[in-house]
């Protein structure tokens, strides 16, 4: 029997200066920093640590050495298949940039017999059809659907109240799937809607084509019917009747719902997610308010700023990581997409925490007049009079003129996070999105100046408090990789 | 622990004079004439029938009877398991006898070669560096004699790529001949790393196969030091990357050693993040047998001191959505929490259980362990009972 060599025998790392792979690191609190390699993997490391490996003089066979070498942070003499593992992991993250636009939204009206004050998009209260969404108009923008390479297509029905033009979703519903049967794409359809006006006539039509329903519920009946006034007041008891009628018809699981934070959310987080748990939903997406619609003009968005909106929502996660912890499983969205970039190989498509941005390629809107926005966020604006982001319309353009002009390419490329002042050595830039939309609204720039954006400051924290409670609890750990990939 | 291999068998007159020869043994007189003359009879109870090429008996008392001229052999009591639609070599010049599948079996396994370029501390299998071609030989021709209902055969070694283009023709030759039988191919991958050996096995375009392919560590000098190797890991990661890119399966395989336990939940966060697509991972106990014996001292760790490592490995892999399985263990050594991921992996021919085990009542369900176990085996095994549940 031939002798057997010790383990030191077959380390060559001591035997050369290590190569550093793309890294960067940012505070994280008073002792640490984060730093990340290029696929978004990280590691905790002191701030005498961070300068001896930046300086080249970490020691091999340490275990920060050991690590950095495994996380793909450096090679030495001893491998290099990191680099065959690390290209392709972000081979991996950038992968489904091909295959651009999943999800495609019609306007079907803006018709709403909700007036909420926060609502990002115009609506006419009366019953005029000019805020409705043609049978041409939905025919040509069945053409461009149809051109994206997306295998997935999902199609979603926004308003106004989207199901005020049922005929509309009907038409459109039936002429995607007729052409389907050639393009053989998977194809999905999503009702965003406030449930109000469901009727049984709606329920048959999505139940037939397995049409999943999407509303809005703010939180308990007097923070929901506050939030979402209708004549009645009786929002919230006609969003819950039309969740269990929906969920009866439909299946329990094709009903989801999103909460909007208002000021008068902040101090009811708990109440807001026990109202979740009551109507058992598996899950709520903590969201924060944005800049625009409505929003923007009666001043909510400026009547909270982000530290209050931040406790809010690490309120509410502690909460909800107390009730896991505890037996009862109950995910966080928002955190489970960001965990998903931080602790999985994959990608979320949710659109943003795109990088590049979503807008067009992520998710593209074909508003009721035939306009094409590059996101729901754009035609807020557009509402305001701002086009910026106002892509063509579908009776005159072609799909080439709309995805390949400078209304979408520019912002497209100037935002690019990898690339942008503030965002190019960010450690958290692998988790974070472009969002030009935000940052155009915001700042009247599409990059924008990263310590003054709310995006960057939000995000920043919320990658922070995630982090610090992983590496604080190793039950979160393993509750977070479970959420990191359920999503 | 079931022989498989046998001296001194007693050979008749006719047979001393034959050519070594594999043979499917048949039960059946009714066989027809033009296979019976190719097959050996296998023989419990009752009158010889005519016209088989050869004549295996479980008891001497019936020598008398093999018709004239036609070979004939009494096996050993230790043989008595060989039945119908099992495979055998006989070698009259050397008075052997070796079981080549076992149709009742769900382990069968062919060794297609005793070299490596691997030298695993724990290797059960040691490598020789000899030419043993003629191996490669034996399996295209016994291939043809296994029964089409196996759900399962594997290839070992050594290492089967060191075959090159003889290997993916046997891989070829099992798809052929066994188009419902899945191929479990143990190889350590490095050969792959180039490409075209992935590319030409993919060719063939296998019905079921799945290649297992070990890694110890996710830093590449732990794992070279498990398999005495210099650059194996480089080289093992760029097999698997090269399989999964021509679209094969691939299985990781995880000895839990000494050498291994102190990285292996890295190890399992390493894997979710740079091999999700591998299709199974196995977390395997030792089997103390060849330089595991004689390595003993320094790869053993008792299970019962590596749970919480364990346990923490199973759960990363198993939130990723990654198959995870436990091979080799006990369920009284294994935490609750493990049990569903543990199988009963330990082919039928070589699994015991100790005098420990008497009375267990979980044993219906235990993988047990390697008949190499007496060696060294843990100190926490005791016997499962309700009372004590």
């Amino acid at each position: 029997m031939a002798k057997f060599r010790e383990r030191a025998d077959f380390d060559a790392s001591p035997s050369a200066p290590y190569e550093m792979l793309p890294w960067r690191f940012t505070l994280l609190d008073q002792e640490s920093y984060v730093a990340t390699n290029m696929a978004g993997e990280y590691v905790l490391m002191s701030r005498s640590e961070v300068a001896e490996f930046a300086d080249g003089r970490l020691a091999p066979a340490t275990p920060l050495y050991d690590e950095l070498k495994s996380r793909h942070f450096l090679i030495d003499a001893d491998t290099d298949v990191a680099l065959d593992l690390l290209a392709l992991k972000v081979r991996t993250k950038l992968a489904p940039l091909a295959n651009f636009t999943g999800l495609h939204i019609f306007v079907t009206t803006l018709r709403c017999e909700h007036s909420c004050p926060y609502c990002q998009v115009s609506r006419a209260n009366d019953d005029k059809r000019e805020f409705d969404m043609t049978e041409e108009t939905a025919l040509k923008s069945l053409d461009l659907v149809f051109r994206s390479p997306s295998r997935a297509l999902k199609i979603e029905f926004q308003g106004g109240e989207s199901l005020l033009n049922l005929p509309l979703i009907k038409f459109v519903v039936l002429e995607a799937k007729r052409r389907n049967q050639a393009a053989g794409r998977d194809l999905a359809f999503v009702i965003a809607t406030n449930l109000a006006v469901l009727d049984d006539d709606a329920l048959e039509f999505a139940r037939q084509h397995d049409i999943l329903m999407s509303t809005s519920l703010d939180g308990p009946a007097d923070l929901h019917n506050r939030n979402r006034p209708r004549p009645g007041k009786d929002s919230y008891e006609r969003t819950v009747d039309g969740i269990r009628r929906a969920r009866r018809a439909l299946g329990h699981h094709s009903v989801g719902a999103l909460m909007t934070t208002t000021a008068a959310s902040l101090s009811s987080v708990r109440d807001i997610i026990d109202e979740y748990i009551r109507l058992d939903f598996g899950s709520i997406f903590l969201r924060p308010l944005s800049p625009y619609g409505f929003a923007m003009k009666t001043k909510f968005y400026q009547s909270y700023d982000q530290s209050k909106w931040l406790d809010f929502y690490f309120e509410g996660l502690d909460y909800i990581i107390e009730l896991n912890l505890g037996g009862f499983e109950f995910i966080e969205q928002y955190a489970a997409m960001v965990l998903k970039k931080m602790l999985t190989p994959m990608q979320t498509s949710y659109v943003d925490l795109m990088s590049p941005a979503g807008i067009a390629i992520g998710a593209i809107v074909y508003n009721y007049d035939g306009a094409v926005y590059a996101s729901d966020e754009s035609r807020m604006l557009a509402e305001m009079d701002d086009k910026t982001f106002a892509l063509g319309n579908v009776h005159d353009h072609e799909f080439a003129e709309i995805m390949l002009g400078d209304a979408l390419l520019d912002p497209l490329e100037a935002s690019f996070a990898s690339s942008v002042p503030g965002c190019s050595w960010c450690a958290f830039e692998p988790w974070c999105g472009a969002d030009p939309v935000f940052h155009h609204a915001t700042q009247g720039d599409f990059v924008g100046k990263k310590p003054l954006s709310a995006f960057c400051t939000r995000n920043m924290e919320v990658f922070r408090g995630l982090i610090s409670r992983m590496e604080a609890s190793p039950d979160v750990r393993r509750l977070f990789e479970r959420w990191a990939n359920i999503i | 622990m079931i022989t498989l291999r046998g001296r001194s068998i007693g050979f008749n007159a006719a047979a001393i004079e034959r050519d070594s020869t594999i043979l499917r043994l048949s039960s059946d007189e009714r066989r027809p004439a033009p296979l019976k003359a190719r097959e050996g009879y296998i023989h419990s109870h009752g009158d010889l029938p005519r016209g088989f090429g050869w004549y295996l008996l479980k008891s001497a008392e019936f020598i008398g009877q093999v018709p004239d001229g036609a070979p004939g052999a009494v096996l050993p009591q230790e043989f008595d398991y060989l039945g119908d639609g099992d495979v055998v070599r006989l070698e009259p010049a050397r008075g052997g006898v070796r079981t080549l599948f076992r149709k009742a079996s769900p382990y069968n396994h062919f060794m297609l070669t005793e070299r490596c370029n691997n030298y695993c501390l724990m290797c059960s299998q040691p490598p020789r560096q000899i030419d043993d071609g003629w191996i490669v030989d034996e399996v295209l021709e016994a291939l043809p004699l296994i029964d089409r209902g196996a759900a399962e055969i594997g290839f070992t070694g050594g290492e089967p790529t060191l075959l090159g283009s003889r290997f993916v023709q046997l891989v070829q030759a099992t798809g052929s001949h066994l188009p419902k039988t899945a191929l479990h191919v143990l190889s350590n991958g490095r050969l792959f790393a180039q490409g075209s050996l992935a590319r030409d096995l993919a060719a063939v375009r296998h019905h079921d196969l799945m290649i297992g392919i070990p890694v110890y560590a996710d830093l590449a000098h732990v794992h070279d030091h498990v398999v005495q190797a210099d650059g194996a890991f480089d080289e093992t990661i760029r097999g698997i990357l090269a399989l999964k890119q021509h679209g094969l399966r691939v299985e990781v395989r995880v000895v839990l050693q000494a050498q291994t336990i102190p990285r292996l939940t890295a190890l399992a966060r390493f894997l979710t993040r740079n091999l999700l697509f591998v299709d199974h991972v196995a977390l395997m106990g030792l089997e103390i047998t060849g330089f595991a014996r004689a390595n003993l001292d320094r790869i053993w760790i008792d299970p019962a001191d590596y749970q919480a490592e364990l346990a923490e490995a199973v759960g990363i892999l198993d939130r990723a959505g990654m198959s995870v399985s436990i091979f080799n263990s006990q369920l009284c050594v294994l935490e609750p929490s493990l049990w569903p991921f543990a199988r009963r992996s330990i082919s039928d021919w070589k699994n015991e259980y100790m005098p420990e085990c008497e009375g267990c009542e979980a044993k219906g369900m235990c993988g047990g362990f390697f008949s190499s176990a007496k060696y060294q085996y843990s100190r926490a095994i005791r016997p499962i009972l309700s009372a004590a549940a």
